[in-house]
């Protein structure tokens, strides 16, 4: 009944091919937003902004590009943290070459670089397929990683190591750097974040998306019809690896201020895998889901005992919180193997034909 | 539980979420602690962490706390890692959080921007940027006892009065990250001026526990020194190799976190000989620590697993990190009269700190480091270091306290100084005092 798109008559065509075509998902896109926009600015406090919705919402971006590559383009990829550190090496390079520019213009750049080195890693999925792509992706991971650390040119030779984010303004707000507050660095992860899915969803949905797709499901089928394979599976590299640039830029420019190589290492890669297949291969409302499920819940679990005035251990808690997201993984990935999308999915079923599960 | 304790946690739980000031007890000083007890490093975290809470928990016991305020000591959980560091810091920040300890080098980079906009002291003591050492570009951010490229020079200067390092080939084994490489521009530089050949041995943190390939090389080059900048289970692994190709330990001399009873016990009496720069003191021998025994180890509120742990070299650094802290607390209380003092008094403590020997005696630590003394431009307090020597089952302090190089390595630290902040506008017109 709540999800019952009867009597939402259809009388264009563009109508009948909007994004959200019933209009209860329609007004529940528009609640989260005003949540996300207006109530949250308003309201949140700023550990919750800072620590939980900006590391939130820029691993939902990386998830939704390597979901791109994986979920829609059935390509497997284990190099998603070192495409994020291009972005992240890219966008400083570039700032600190020409502080003039504005942020949004680098940080889009920025994800050009890692376009093209996602193009270039993704050549061998031409040849090869499934584990043995991740294996190659895995050597992005490891060669990527080596250059950080041995080309000084790409952090300019800080006795550190470690890329260091100044200060970058707009219209005389800064939104980088330490003086930036975490509203203004919140809002403007969230406005890029919100734009870049609705490009994504815009774009899985056309000729280019299906094409993906249709790689992903069978590629000689695919090729037989008339899909170019080295089109369809470079296309889908150079757009995830753009996502994951643009994320692991805004990772470090309005989340971290600063990086060292270990923040793109191996273990973030896997992290961002988890994320995807936890949330759902192929849905961009998994990417959110498993990015929530990762980063917020061990989060509001670390908080539990100091807001219940328990004297545990940091250190005991971490364990439990580590204890407690192992055993939800396997417990969601049994109950649903295809993720917490697809279990909103079926929910969307059930309430469509709720209280009358037999009426259909 | 009954229905009342269920009633009040739910109140509690109620007041946290909508996030209410939990109202705490007048005058107290809250320092948050960096901890990291998970991860790869646990085992060198572990002790630190205890050394750290042990000695604000004495001071609480035995003095009430610091000028009659007591020291309240949140742990948060980092597990080394820079992302959580970050959330950590911003979750204590706000509860009135008077100094950082963040103890990585990835997490002292995060904050240390920080510091001056939220006006929160840093105190790295011995790690993070060398050139926080200059305190009029780095007025929020604080060394003491003195930097990495200070005790290379202090290594060298032990070097050179062992039989002259002019002419010698210096063999130098690091960590290849951000803190291994550090000391690389001195090194490099007064390679020219003392005259003497250097050789680099990266070890990739993935390699940690597999250095044959660059000992091998090591065996090659036929270094007569070896100098490590090494962290967890690098060390021990890097020691035994080392003894391996016979390489004579006692021409072997690892940094401040190379040199722990952690990494040696692993070794055991192979590495009979090995030298580490350190500048806490080792063992129990002093009457703070024992103060420490009586009031919380023997009362059981200390997290240690045994006894034993107390005094070791990585337990007594965590303890020296609370006792220049608790006196830069006593500094801040002094001028300004009050006991809850704020984190911008803090800075002030730790700016005109004066740890003499007369004082140090007075805080029943006499002999364990070397007299600090901060100014102005000077955060990094004209420290100095001492080698110890593994005698196969403990450490033994085998020299007095080597100065530095302070003539030589200062310009270089002020350039450094310089270089961090030539891209940063906003930290051009800030200055400490």
């Amino acid at each position: 009944m709540l999800y019952r798109e009867a009597g939402q008559f259809k009388t264009t065509y563009a109508d009948d091919q909007a994004l959200l075509p019933i209009a209860q998902d329609r007004i529940g896109l528009f609640i989260i937003l005003a949540i996300a926009f207006v109530a949250l600015p308003l309201f949140a406090s700023e550990f919750f902004l800072s620590s939980i919705m900006i590391p939130f919402l820029v691993f939902s971006l990386a998830a939704i590009g390597l979901n791109i590559l994986m979920g829609y383009a059935g390509q497997l990829s284990l190099g998603t943290g070192a495409f994020m550190g291009v972005g992240a090496y890219a966008c400083y390079k570039l700032t600190t070459l020409y502080p003039d520019m504005s942020i949004i213009v680098v940080l889009l750049l920025s994800g050009v670089f890692s376009a093209a080195i996602g193009v270039v890693f993704g050549l061998p999925s031409l040849r090869i397929k499934g584990l043995y792509l991740a294996i190659t992706t895995l050597a992005a991971q490891f060669f990527l990683e080596w250059c950080f650390i041995r080309i000084g040119w790409l952090y300019n030779y800080n006795d550190s190591g470690a890329i260091e984010v100044p200060t970058r303004t707009i219209l005389g707000l800064a939104v980088t750097g330490p003086q930036a507050t975490p509203l203004t660095r919140y809002m403007f992860i969230l406005c890029v974040v919100t734009i870049m899915t609705l490009i994504a969803a815009n774009v899985l949905r056309g000729r280019i998306g299906r094409s993906w797709m249709m790689i992903r499901d069978m590629d000689i089928a695919a090729e037989l019809m008339g899909i170019k394979p080295l089109n369809a599976k470079l296309s889908a590299f150079a757009f995830s690896s753009y996502y994951c640039g643009v994320a692991g830029a805004l990772m470090v420019f309005f989340w971290l201020g600063s990086a060292e190589v270990e923040a793109f290492d191996i273990n973030h890669s896997f992290l961002i895998l988890f994320m995807v297949i936890i949330g759902g291969m192929g849905s961009l409302t998994g990417c959110f889901m498993g990015a929530a499920f990762i980063w917020v819940l061990p989060v509001i679990l670390r908080a539990i005992p100091s807001a219940f005035d328990l004297n545990l251990l940091a250190a005991t808690m971490e364990h439990i919180s580590s204890i407690v997201i192992g055993v939800l993984i396997i417990f969601f990935l049994i109950v649903e193997p295809h993720g917490l999308a697809r279990l909103w999915q079926i929910g969307k079923e059930k309430l469509r034909t709720w209280p009358f599960p037999y009426a259909t | 539980m009954n229905i009342k304790k269920l009633g009040c946690s739910a109140i509690a739980f109620a007041a946290m979420a909508v996030g209410m000031p939990v109202a705490q007890a007048e005058d107290t000083l809250f320092m948050p602690s960096l901890t990291y007890r998970t991860g790869p490093f646990a085992g060198g975290g572990i002790p630190f962490a205890d050394g750290y809470a042990d000695y604000f928990n004495m001071l609480n016991e035995r003095d009430g706390g610091i000028g009659g305020a007591k020291v309240v000591v949140e742990e948060c959980e980092t597990a080394y890692n820079t992302q959580k560091g970050v959330e950590c810091y911003e979750a204590t920040k706000g509860k009135g959080a008077l100094a950082y300890s963040p103890l990585s080098t990835g997490i002292s980079l995060a904050i240390i921007p920080k510091a001056p906009v939220d006006e929160i002291p840093v105190f790295s003591m011995g790690y993070g940027l060398s050139a926080a050492a200059i305190g009029e570009k780095f007025p929020w951010t604080f060394v003491y006892p003195t930097t990495y490229w200070n005790q290379l020079s202090s290594i060298l200067k032990y070097i050179d009065s062992n039989g002259g390092i002019e002419g010698k080939k210096i063999g130098f084994i690091y960590l290849d990250v951000g803190y291994g490489k550090e000391p690389l521009p001195l090194l490099d530089s007064l390679s020219g001026t003392m005259g003497f050949e250097v050789a680099k041995y990266p070890i990739g943190v993935k390699e940690m526990q597999n250095q044959s390939a660059q000992w091998l090389n090591v065996r090659k080059d036929r270094p007569d020194w070896m100098i490590m900048w090494g962290w967890g289970a690098m060390n021990p692994t890097a020691v035994k190799e080392a003894a391996k190709i016979r390489f004579p330990l006692d021409r072997f001399i690892g940094n401040w976190w190379a040199g722990s009873h952690n990494d040696l016990r692993a070794v055991g009496q192979a590495g009979k000989g090995y030298l580490a720069a350190n500048f806490s003191g080792i063992g129990t021998d002093f009457p703070a620590l024992q103060d420490v025994i009586t009031h919380v180890v023997d009362k059981g509120n200390s997290k240690v697993a045994s006894k034993d742990d107390v005094g070791n070299v990585l337990y007594n650094r965590g303890l020296f990190n609370a006792v220049v802290l608790a006196e830069a607390v006593r500094v801040a209380q002094a001028k300004t009269g009050t006991a809850a003092i704020t984190s911008a008094d803090m800075r002030y403590g730790l700016e005109n700190i004066n740890l003499d020997e007369a004082r140090l005696k007075e805080l029943g630590l006499e002999g364990f480091t070397g007299p600090i003394k901060g100014s102005c431009s000077d955060h990094e307090g004209a420290g100095a270091v001492f080698m110890q020597q593994w005698n196969g089952e403990d450490w033994e302090k085998v020299t007095d306290l080597i100065e530095p190089m302070n003539d030589t390595v200062r310009p270089l630290l002020e350039e450094a100084a310089e270089k961090y902040i030539s891209d940063k506008p906003e930290w051009q017109s800030q200055t400490c005092g």
